[in-house]
């Protein structure tokens, strides 16, 4: 899985050689080299606990590395002039509950070197965008689930960054955000954005325009949806990261399933 | 490390004025800030009965009780940040560890000052404790134990995953220190094992400056070396603190 398919001219934001992780004498990324290509949505789906938010912790520079080399938009992954062109969001909001919406925009808008009318500027555009407007005087921690999970969004997005790693932003929202978000990532791809994007729900596969399919710390496949699809004949993703985890399988019967969610049963 | 080294004074003015405007939400917090050493400070008035003995003892207490509060606000918030995503969050941003400890050494010495400057002026004009000279040096060591506490608040919280495990560690940290700074039985009197270890604790040097102010109407030479004990302390918690504060987590 090793062989990439950089598209002609548009070069890799994010290239991975060999990177492995160990934590606890456990190996949670086994020998990963990967590509992701500059302006394309890329989704990283997998069954809970198979290494996703590990790796995007790595590519942020807030995990250690065991092995291997990450270079990120040029640099080794972690270098301070990296932190200010990146764009994080997980699944926790990770922000100030105590605070209003504005303060948090305006606090993390500060660190991201944003300054008076420009910091506002971003701070207006990013609630416009994320459809948060009218809420910037209240306090986050009376938000509902689904603004909560747009503030963590707004907070990425809020420095124009170049690469935006997402991890699983979607899980949990409603179909109608759902789909929203989706068409909000491929608008900031095609401003130029590049944006990896994490999910264990695999019907959102198919929203990607490249896909890294992981279980249990390594790539099982690494393309486009579908090339996926003619590669294993399958009808949809879903029975294709199937048919691509089934060898797998056998060894770890025990392992969380990607799709015990939707109730599928082997 | 690379950058880490770096300090950005408007980056921590801004986690400055971001602490304050959490607190400013949370007004109970504030008010408890300032009315519990106030409080406290009453009750002692009220309990002691005599003059004399609160003369001697109420201004080593106004030492104590911000050391205290402090340690536990600290303590606690700081876990909140690490639990709550914040500091992921922050780590993965432009923002020094310095400019984060500095943000927060200057949200809570400012609180400090507030709740220092409340119980003073409650203590000399409403509850009669006598200084004999001026009470300057009073406030500067009281600020300066409150800091201490901040600082060791923001180094122990490193050691709690919970904010259950860093609400213990206020009493786990706090009481014998209590016990051994000299309050309940001068450090003069202890077994040398015990002796030593007041020593080694820095609440004893507070209170000892505390002590100290409230024989002496001038600023001492021996007041000045347990301040710069207390000041040794409260940058050696914050260097801890800065060396526990990771960007990388294995």
């Amino acid at each position: 899985m090793g062989v990439s398919e950089p598209a002609p001219g548009a070069g890799a934001v994010i290239c991975g050689r060999g990177l492995v992780v160990r934590r606890g004498g456990h190996v949670v990324l086994d020998d990963l080299t990967f590509d992701i290509t500059a302006g394309t949505v890329t989704g990283l789906l997998g069954p809970s606990g198979c290494g996703k938010t590990t790796l995007m912790r790595v590519l942020v520079g807030v995990q250690e590395i065991t092995g291997g080399t990450v270079t990120v938009l040029g640099f080794p992954a972690g270098h301070p002039r990296l932190r200010a062109r990146l764009g994080y969001a997980t699944q926790n909001p990770a922000v100030y509950t105590d605070l209003t919406l504005d303060e948090n925009l305006s606090y993390f808008g500060t660190i991201l070197g944003l300054r008076g009318r420009r910091l506002a500027e971003a701070s207006a555009g990013t609630i416009d965008r994320l459809d948060l407007g009218g809420l910037g005087k209240r306090l986050v921690g009376t938000f509902s689930g689904g603004q909560l999970a747009r503030v963590g969004l707004a907070v990425a997005l809020l420095g124009r960054p170049d690469l935006l790693i997402l991890d699983e932003p979607t899980v949990g929202l409603d179909p109608v955000l759902r789909r929203d978000l989706w068409s909000l990532f491929h608008r900031l791809a095609d401003d130029g954005c590049s944006l990896l994007v994490s999910s264990h729900v695999m019907d959102e596969a198919a929203r990607c325009d490249h896909l890294l399919f992981m279980r249990e710390g390594r790539f099982l496949a690494e393309a486009a949806p579908d090339e996926i699809l003619r590669r294993t004949g399958a009808p949809d993703l879903e029975a294709a990261f199937l048919s691509l985890a089934a060898p797998a399988a056998m060894t770890g019967p025990d392992e969380p399933d990607a799709l015990a969610d939707q109730g599928v049963r082997r | 490390m690379n950058g880490e080294t770096a300090f950005s004074p408007v980056l921590a003015a801004a986690t400055a004025r971001r602490v304050l405007t959490q607190l400013r939400h949370d007004p109970r917090t504030i008010a408890m800030m300032v009315a519990v050493p106030t409080v406290m400070m009453t009750l002692l008035r009220y309990v002691l009965s005599n003059r004399l003995v609160l003369d001697r003892i109420g201004p080593v207490y106004i030492g104590v009780f911000p050391f205290v509060i402090m340690f536990m606000v600290a303590a606690i918030t700081t876990q909140r940040e690490r639990a709550g995503g914040t500091l992921e969050r922050l780590m993965a941003m432009p923002l020094g560890k310095l400019d984060l400890l500095a943000g927060y050494g200057a949200a809570f010495g400012l609180m400090a000052c507030l709740q220092v400057a409340v119980v003073l002026v409650v203590s000399l004009a409403g509850l009669g404790v006598t200084l004999p000279g001026s009470a300057a040096p009073l406030a500067v060591v009281a600020v300066l134990d409150a800091v201490l506490g901040m600082a060791c608040g923001l180094f122990a919280s490193a050691f709690a995953r919970t904010e259950f495990q860093a609400v213990q560690f206020m009493p786990a940290f706090v009481l014998p220190q209590a016990l051994l700074c000299g309050l309940v039985v001068p450090r003069d009197q202890m077994t040398p094992v015990l002796r030593w270890l007041s020593d080694v604790l820095p609440l004893s040097y507070a209170v000892d400056a505390m002590q100290r102010i409230t024989t002496s109407a001038v600023w001492t030479r021996a007041i000045s070396a347990d301040v710069a004990v207390i000041v040794g302390f409260t940058a050696a918690a914050l260097v801890g603190g800065a060396f526990t504060l990771r960007r990388r987590t294995p």
